[in-house]
This record gives C-alpha cells, structure tokens and sequence, in this order.
C-alpha cells in the first residue's frame, strides 16, 4: 500500500522555512562575515559577553539539573496525596513568558539584586525546572524498576544500586535535558533583558542592543553568527554523547513503577520537592501581590490605568496590546497549524531523505529567536520585499518558532498509526485519498489541537523575534510589559505586573484548552 | 526450632486487595521446594517478601530463627531469578554476572575467574563480553541463573525462571538448574505454575491456593 503522495506536502513547508529562515539566515551569516563586522570579534567586551554567557549558562544549567532530579524522582516514582498537583505547579513557570519570568523576579527581589549573577541563575532554575522533571521524570517513570531491585538481591546497597543501575539508565535522560536547559538558557533573552545589567548581558541581549540602540547591523549580524556556531557545536556534542551512552532497553507501563514513602531517603527528597514547589510559588505570588500593591495600600490603580493611553502617541493603552496579541497569535496558529501539519505529513510519508526533511524542518528550534528576528529584518528590508512595516512579519516570525513544536506533537501520532489501517481500508474498495481522508485526517486534526495550543502559547509569549519585528504603535503583551519595565517608576512596575498576570491568564488558558484536547474525556489535570 | 527459612502467618495487601492471606511455608537446609499454584495467586509476591522487596503487614520471616524482616534486601544474602531475566542492559554478560561479587567488593581478577568459572557451569563458557539484547531466551535465563548464585546466596528463589523457553529447552535448563543447585548445596524455592515442572526440579512440592481472604498453602 503506498502512503499519500509525500512530494506535494513537502512543497509548502519547504518554500515557507527557506523564504522566511534559510534566505535571512543565509543574509545574517554573509553580513556577518564582512570585514566591519568582524571587527566585534576583536573586541575585548565582546569576550566578556561571551563570557558571562557561558558561565551563566553552565551554572544555571548545573543548578537546574541538581535540583531538578529529586523532584523528578519524588513526581513519578513515589506515591503520595497531591503529587499531581505539585507536579502542575512545578510545570507552570515553563509556559509562562520569558517577560513574565523576568517581572516575576524583580517583582519578588529588592531593586538591588538586579543586575547580579544570582537573579538571573535564580530565573533560569525557576523556569528551567520544568524541563528537567519532565524530560528526566517522564522517562524514570517508564523505568523498569525490577533492575533496582536485582541489583539489591545481588547484595547492592542503595548507593551502590543509584551508581551501577540508576544512574548509568538514566544517564541519556539526564543529557538531554541538561543540553536543552544549556541551549535556553545560553540563548536566554527575554529574562536577561529584563533582569541583566551593564556587565551580565548575553550574547543575545547583545545582539538586541547593537541592532536597536547602536544601529550596528554587522556587528550584530557576526554575534549571530558566533551564536549559531556555538549552539551547533553544543548539539553536535550532545547528540555524539547521547548516541554513546543509549542503552537499549524496554520501558515498562508508568505508574507500575510508582511505590509509597518508605525510606528516609524517600522523605528527604520529598521534603525537599515540597521546598522547591514553594519556591517556585513565590514569584509569581509576588507578581500578583505587585499588580495590587498602590504605594503603602491595596488597591486597583494599575489595573485601572491599563486602559489609559500613554503619554506620547505611540504609546497605546495596555489593553490594546491584548488585541494585538491575540489577533497575531490567530494569524501565527494558522500558518503554524498549516506549514507544521504539511510538514509532518511530508516526513511522516517519505522514505527516503525523511531524517533530512526533519532536521531541516527543525533547524528554526536550534536557532535563537532573536537570530530569526534579526534576519527577517535585515532581508525583507527593500522593494519588492519590504515587509518590516507590514503587520504579517510578526505572525511570521512567530510562526517559524512553533512550527517546530507542532511538527514534534503531530509527528510520532502520525508515525504510530499502523500502516495495516491503510491497507484495510484499501482492500475494502477506497481510494488513496479517501483513506487519507477517513484513516490519516481524523487521527491528525487531534494532534494538530494540541500543536495549535503550543503555538498560540508560543506565539502569546514571544519576545526575542517580535521585539525585532513589532511595531511601536502595534506592541504585543510582552513588548509592552518589557517596555513598562525598561521605564522607572512604580506605575510602570505596576502596570507591568498587571499586565503579566493577563497575559499569564490567558497562556494558561490556552495550554489548559490544548491539554484538554489532548484528553478529551479526562478532567484530571 | 528447624534450621532454614520459615514464614510464618504472612498477609500481604496490595492496592487495598488482600494478596497473601496468612501464608506458611519452609525451605530447610538443602532443599528444592517447588511452589506450585496458579497464575496471579501471589507467588510473586511472596519470593518479593522473602527477598526483601516488599513488606508484609503481618507475619513472620525469619532464617535458622533469625527475624529477617528487620534486614534490608541486600543484606538478606538470598537471590532472585527473575521471570523474564531482567539483565542490566547497560552491561555485558561478564558485567552481569559479575555484578554481585563487584557489589561485595572483590577485586578484578577474582572477578574474572569466578565469572569465567561460572559462565562455564552452563555452557555459556566465552560469552564474556558479548551484548545481552543478543542472547536468546535460554541463554538469558541460564546467565540471571549463575549472576544470581555468583554472590554464594544461603538461599536461591527462583520466580517461573523457565516459563518463557520452549517445552524441550525447558526440560534441560529445569535439569541443569536442579543438578547445579544441588551440587552447590544452595537451597532453593522455585515459582511454577507447570506440574512437570515442579516435579523435575523440586524434592518436595507446595501448592498456594486462591482463599477468600488472600492466598494460602494448601
């Protein structure tokens, strides 16, 4: 039985990644190269940046992964009253705007904490966490406890056992989610903007600030250059170290893993996963109790001047920015459901050159959002192609960073549907394309809900391509909380916070809507 | 009091359902027991309380009449073969084998003769270094096997190590497995729910019977 014709939804997915990220790429990495924009290179602060990029990285990264592996452990291999709850709490700072993250904290710190090393480490653990539990946890809860427990027969201790078994199985989860963690929070944006300062930026910060305040084009162009090369190096590594150290081995069923509290190790772990869920809770408490907090009283003063225009007329009310969000999120879906859904079907239906297919498709998640802004800009910036002032360039930008995520959610369902279904189908007189119609199509309009949410999410809480690519009279919710926050002053901070808490209430409601699609009878979380 | 093991009165709930309800049994010094009984009855689980891997609510376990319970499973001194092998993937089959005697703290080249020693006990003399996601179901089987005796158990529970092989292999392995245990004087309580079985391998045959308020020997 042939599979439907995957050339044809090749096609789409193909044009849109080349036009709108293989050509500006390809525009950054030739500015990149010229001869005033190596110059950054020889540059002493250029270094530091570097730097402090990497070594932010590491610790966060290093400082994520420890804390984030007893937690893992506690959510999905030990069985207690309220697991599903914390395990809800600990997930939410991943979702929530990287702006948000950054309001959050100086909402929870004292002014002169900004700035420091700490904060920004302390914002990457919080947000980074999530990867860690569910990456690591997901996979130790498919782990075949029964080789713990030949271990202990064998006379292996609970150290012993952790060093020669656990660890050694876990080891791949435990990588990958390390790399991934590295890769976010090397390319980290939105929280160091907000919480960085003259001497902790990022390359990316960096990036931002030579395009926008010191209009060095190539300049900025050879620091995106320098970041693709240090974010393919970092993949490259990871994926030859993870190659290495897979273990084959069956996964068993979740939850036939899970035991009750027993040991004392168990309780400290627990302890300690309770800690950290309250740590968690603080800065988005103090998010709210910022929004509401007028001088030495309570009351809704920031909330009220939402809808107040600002002083200039660029300055529209924060309200307004919802719109805009919303209505560029709508706009970013389409095209995400669209190219993403074509594009899974196109790997999913070729045999030849599929691993290709997806590596290119892909490529957009390896880059950093500010790369893909930055080059949109750089290349659709003369007639007939001047698009910096159209509307479009945004949903666009914000598309190329969530088609690679409806392509993971929609791709292994496609995969798993047994090709027998098609065969059936076939012998019972269909043609090829009702079967994709009546076997492919129902299966893939569920995964494609689910990847329509991540989008929207994406696309709600976007900062490092749209503050590219945003109009100043046309910001979304996060240019404007990063506006309010650049500005001094306790109505700004308060609007701010205001505003985040919108614009977490309404991510919230989108990924709790795309889960529940996900599952459609269940009301459990 | 009888030298050996003894469990005493042993009731197990899993899940908020009755598993064990007062079971009773002994394993003397030198002994093949077949536990015989049909499947789901909860013969699993009682290997997985005499190892040491899961605690009863009440009842008794105890070695030459010492209470057992108290002692954590790796210091029990008492193997398990698993059902369905359950080697470490991450290891080869000298690595699997040797798992026990590293655990117990021996040094490499008493490592290596007693695995090579031991690989030969069962045909398998060679397979040192070969990937254990290669060996078939017999060979698998006969590997846990001597991993599970390299450590020198006071007492081997073997849990339906031979219901995955065919009925002709099963035949040999269960001979082999009988001779080898005996000839190493290791008392043994092996899990079947195949009559043939029980009689090949075992001196004497205990049947665990479905009850109302869990399982007990008949």
């Amino acid at each position: 039985m042939q599979p439907p014709r995957a050339r044809w939804f090749a096609v789409l997915p193909l044009a849109f990644v080349g036009i709108f990220f293989a050509w500006p790429l390809a525009t950054v990495l030739h500015r990149g190269l010229s001869p005033e924009g190596l110059d950054v290179l020889r540059s002493a602060a250029t270094w530091r940046v570097v730097r402090f990029t990497t070594v932010q990285a590491l610790l966060s990264t290093g400082l994520t992964v420890g804390l984030g592996l007893p937690a893992a452990y506690a959510l999905h291999r030990l069985d207690f009253r309220g697991r599903r709850l914390l395990l809800a709490l600990l997930t939410v700072p991943f979702v929530l705007p990287t702006v948000v993250v950054g309001a959050a904290f100086r909402a929870l710190l004292p002014e002169p904490w900004t700035g420091t090393l700490a904060v920004i480490v302390a914002a990457h653990v919080f947000f980074n966490l999530a990867v860690v539990i569910r990456v690591v946890g997901g996979f130790w809860s498919h782990l075949d406890d029964r080789w713990e427990q030949a271990a202990r027969t064998l006379g292996a201790g609970p150290v012993t056992v952790w060093r020669t078994v656990t660890w050694p199985l876990l080891r791949p989860a435990v990588l990958a989610a390390s790399a991934l963690v590295f890769l976010f929070t090397f390319t980290s944006f939105g929280v160091v903007l907000v919480l960085g300062g003259p001497t902790t930026t990022t390359l990316e910060v960096e990036i931002y600030r030579r395009t926008v305040q010191l209009f060095d084009l190539p300049g900025a162009a050879t620091l995106c250059l320098l970041q693709v090369v240090a974010v393919m190096a970092v993949l490259l590594v990871a994926g030859r170290l993870q190659r290495r150290l897979a273990v084959r081995q069956r996964l068993v069923r979740a939850a036939a893993a899970t035991h009750p509290v027993r040991t004392v190790g168990d309780r400290v772990v627990l302890g300690l996963t309770l800690v950290e869920s309250v740590i968690v809770a603080l800065p988005i408490l103090a998010l709210v109790v910022e929004s509401l907090r007028v001088g030495d009283r309570w009351g809704l003063d920031w909330w009220r001047a939402l809808g107040v225009e600002g002083p200039t007329t660029r300055d529209v009310s924060a309200w307004d920015s919802v719109r805009v969000s919303v209505s560029y999120a709508v706009v970013a879906v389409l095209i995400a459901v669209v190219v993403g859904g074509a594009a899974s079907c196109a790997i999913a239906y070729t045999r030849r050159g599929s691993d290709l297919l997806d590596a290119g498709l892909m490529a957009p998640l390896g880059t950093s959002a500010v790369t893909i802004g930055f080059g949109l800009l750089i290349t659709f910036d003369v007639a007939p192609f001047d698009l910096r002032g159209r509307w479009i360039i945004v949903p666009i930008g914000q598309a190329l960073v969530a088609i690679p995520l409806v392509v993971r959610t929609v791709l292994p369902v496609l995969r798993s549907l047994d090709p027998r279904l098609r065969e059936v189908a076939a012998t019972l007189g269909s043609s090829p394309s009702r079967t994709w119609r009546t076997v492919d199509v129902p299966v893939l309009s569920r995964a494609l809900g689910v990847g329509a949410g991540f989008a929207a999410a994406v696309s709600l809480g976007e900062f490092g391509a749209t503050s590219f690519l945003a109009r100043a009279d046309a910001p979304t919710l996060p240019v404007q909380i990063g506006r309010l926050l650049s500005r001094p002053g306790e109505v700004n901070s308060g609007q701010a916070a205001a505003l985040s808490v919108v614009l977490v209430a309404i991510t919230a409601l989108v990924v709790l809507a795309a889960e529940r699609w996900r599952h459609p009878s269940a009301g459990s979380l | 009091m009888s030298g050996g093991l003894a469990v005493r009165g042993v009731e197990v709930a899993l899940g908020g359902h009755r598993v064990l309800g007062g079971v009773d049994l002994d394993v003397r010094p030198g002994e093949a027991v077949a536990l015989l009984g049909p499947s789901g009855v909860g013969k699993s689980t009682l290997l997985r309380v005499i190892a040491g891997l899961v605690t009863p609510d009440t009842g008794a376990v105890t070695w030459d009449g010492v209470d057992l319970l108290g002692v954590p499973a790796h210091r029990r001194g008492i193997g398990l073969v698993f059902q369905d092998a359950v080697l470490f993937p991450h290891r080869d089959v000298a690595g699997n084998v040797g798992y026990g005697l590293e655990a117990a703290g021996s040094t490499a080249s008493e490592r290596r003769d007693e695995v090579a020693r031991l690989l030969g006990l069962v045909d398998l003399a060679g397979f040192q270094h070969r990937a254990v996601d290669t060996l078939s179901g017999g060979q698998a089987q006969r590997v846990a096997l001597v991993r599970a005796l390299a450590p020198r158990p006071r007492l081997l529970l073997l849990d339906e190590p031979l219901g995955a092989l065919d009925r002709d292999l099963r035949e040999r392995v269960g001979a082999e497995v009988r001779d080898l245990l005996r000839a190493q004087g290791i008392p043994a309580l092996h899990v079947t729910h195949d009559e043939a079985e029980a009689e090949l391998v075992a001196d004497r045959v205990v049947t665990l019977v479905r009850g109302t308020a869990g399982a007990r020997v008949a």
